[in-house]
């Protein structure tokens, strides 16, 4: 049962980690926005508008200030530890050669390879045995044209 | 006084200022920062292997208590376990030194069982779940010995403030975080009783032996008399399905022996280290003998076939160190048949009509039976 509750787990936080790339730009393009606020901020003070520059320091530093907090949390987020485990299945085969009846279900605890099986075939009554159990990885791994 | 000739323009004045401070401070403290930065890495991955090898503590306790139903809490003779080291014989002779690592290995798996006997005293007559829950403690130890050696280099650099030490821990912390990430998922194959990567020899062996009479062979093997394109195929695996890799070396041995070493050829089935950019659950050919470990199986099948003269060939199906240790993909177990028609080729092609020829499926036969 912990291990449904991984795989649920991992789900979810792959579904995060993509919100998160997208908040990370967004994040990035808040950070340079109120560096040019604080430069903006400079050059007014040395015109000489002090309300304005003030107010722009102000927008510069809140906004600096949020961006990195985010990046602060986004770092230890990042730090969190994701173990990927994908649902092993087994595969049962009715040994009646007339009848090949073939299912397909989650693993449970005590199956293993080539054990006889109690439970009759819902087809034909024949006898069951346990043929393959296997997981199916579906992330495609990343082919480098070389 | 201005940075920029011709241009007094504040703003620009307290841009070259800082560009001229950063470069400074660059010279100087480069290397520091750059150190620095690695040391943030090192630490994240160090926190990434706690949380790795605390989880693996955990599903280990757990699947004991489940199994075992021990009458305390195991966890404290779990801790210990834990902390177990073998000391490696001393190699300055090194002449004779196979047998005296053979004999430390066999001490201490022997050991290590009956702590696992004693932490499992429900289980303890059932070899398939003590094998599990040894092979699940094992797991667990490799990740607790990873963790401290990672800490301990991380400590040392922290302390030293040696950018050496830290650049060669960071440099090989990829490869360590994969194989610790590897070992983690092994764990739970383990703690449930799954077939893995490193089994599809094994699986390849009970696939020809199914349906034949098996009878054990020492030391915790099985052998079956194989009808197979017209020789007499003994076919050789670790017994299952408990986690189990037997001793292969002394099984060999044992059944070349049967035979008076009239064998015309060894077979060795194997999962094989893949190299990046290979698939997994390719298959390729070779010859000798096709088994890792520590070598001791390996010194004794080669021994034995050198007194005979037998040849030996090998079949292996390519994964990588992942794969090997977590439950068995889809790919591997794909290419059980491809290999079976290897085999027949080599068989075909290499021996004669009527002889006697030795299959063996290396590897843990973990969730697989004969
Ligand atoms: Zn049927």
């Amino acid at each position: 049962m912990r291990l449904n509750k991984m795989a649920q787990q991992t789900q979810q936080s792959g579904q995060s980690n993509k919100i998160g790339n997208y908040l990370l730009l967004i994040v990035f393009v808040v950070l340079a926005l109120s560096v040019v606020a604080l430069f903006v901020a400079v050059e007014t003070y040395f015109i000489g508008d002090i309300i304005a520059a003030g107010i722009f320091a102000g927008i510069g530093g809140i906004a600096l200030a949020i961006c990195l907090f985010l990046l602060y949390q986004y770092r230890r987020q990042a730090t969190e530890v994701k173990i990927d485990i994908p649902k092993v299945m087994t595969t049962i085969e009715c040994q009646n050669k007339g009848c090949a009846n073939k299912t397909i279900r989650e693993f449970q605890r005590g199956d293993y390879i080539f054990k006889d099986l109690d439970v009759a075939c819902p087809k034909c009554g024949g006898k069951q045995m346990i043929t393959a159990i296997y997981k199916e990885v579906k992330v495609k791994e990343k082919t480098y044209s070389v | 006084m201005s940075f920029i000739p011709g241009n007094d323009s504040p703003i620009l004045q307290i841009l070259s200022l800082g560009m001229y401070v950063f470069f400074i401070i660059f010279i100087f403290y480069g290397q520091r920062i750059q150190m620095y930065v690695m040391v943030r890495e090192v630490e994240n991955s160090l926190h990434k292997l706690r949380i790795i090898k605390e989880e693996g503590r955990k599903t280990a306790i757990e699947a004991i208590k489940e199994i075992g139903k021990p009458t305390a809490d195991p966890s404290a003779r779990v801790d210990r376990y834990l902390e177990y080291f073998t000391i490696g014989p001393q190699s300055m002779d090194p002449a004779g030194i196979v047998h005296k690592l053979d004999h430390i290995l066999d001490t201490r798996d022997e050991r290590l069982k009956e702590d696992v006997r004693i932490m499992a005293p429900e289980a303890a007559n059932n070899d398939v779940q003590i094998n599990n829950l040894e092979n699940t403690l094992e797991a667990a130890m490799a990740l607790n010995y990873i963790y401290k050696v990672v800490r301990h280099y991380y400590i040392q650099g922290k302390k030293t403030l040696s950018l050496y030490v830290i650049m060669q821990l960071q440099m090989i912390l990829p490869l360590v975080m994969k194989e610790a990430e590897a070992y983690a998922s092994a764990l739970k194959a383990f703690a449930y009783g799954q077939p893995i990567g490193d089994g599809v020899g094994p699986l390849i062996a009970s696939k020809l032996m199914h349906g034949y009479e098996v009878r054990k062979v020492p030391k915790d093997c099985v052998v079956a008399s194989v009808p197979f394109e017209g020789r007499n195929a003994l076919v050789l695996k670790a017994e299952g399905p408990g986690g189990n890799v037997g001793k292969p070396g002394d099984a060999i041995e044992h059944v070349i022996e049967e035979q008076q070493g009239n064998i015309a050829c060894l077979i060795m089935i194997d999962a094989g280290l893949k190299l990046e950019g290979e698939l997994v659950g390719e298959v390729s050919e070779g010859i000798g003998a096709a088994i890792g470990g520590p070598g001791v199986d390996q010194f004794k099948i080669e021994a034995k076939l050198t007194k005979y003269k037998i040849r030996n060939y090998a079949v292996i199906v390519k994964e990588d160190v992942g794969d090997a240790v977590s439950p068995m993909r889809k790919e591997i177990n794909d290419a059980v048949d491809k290999v079976i028609e290897r085999v027949r080729d080599v068989v075909k092609e290499r021996t004669k009509e009527g002889d006697t020829i030795l299959i063996v499926g290396v590897g843990n036969s973990i969730g697989v039976g004969q």
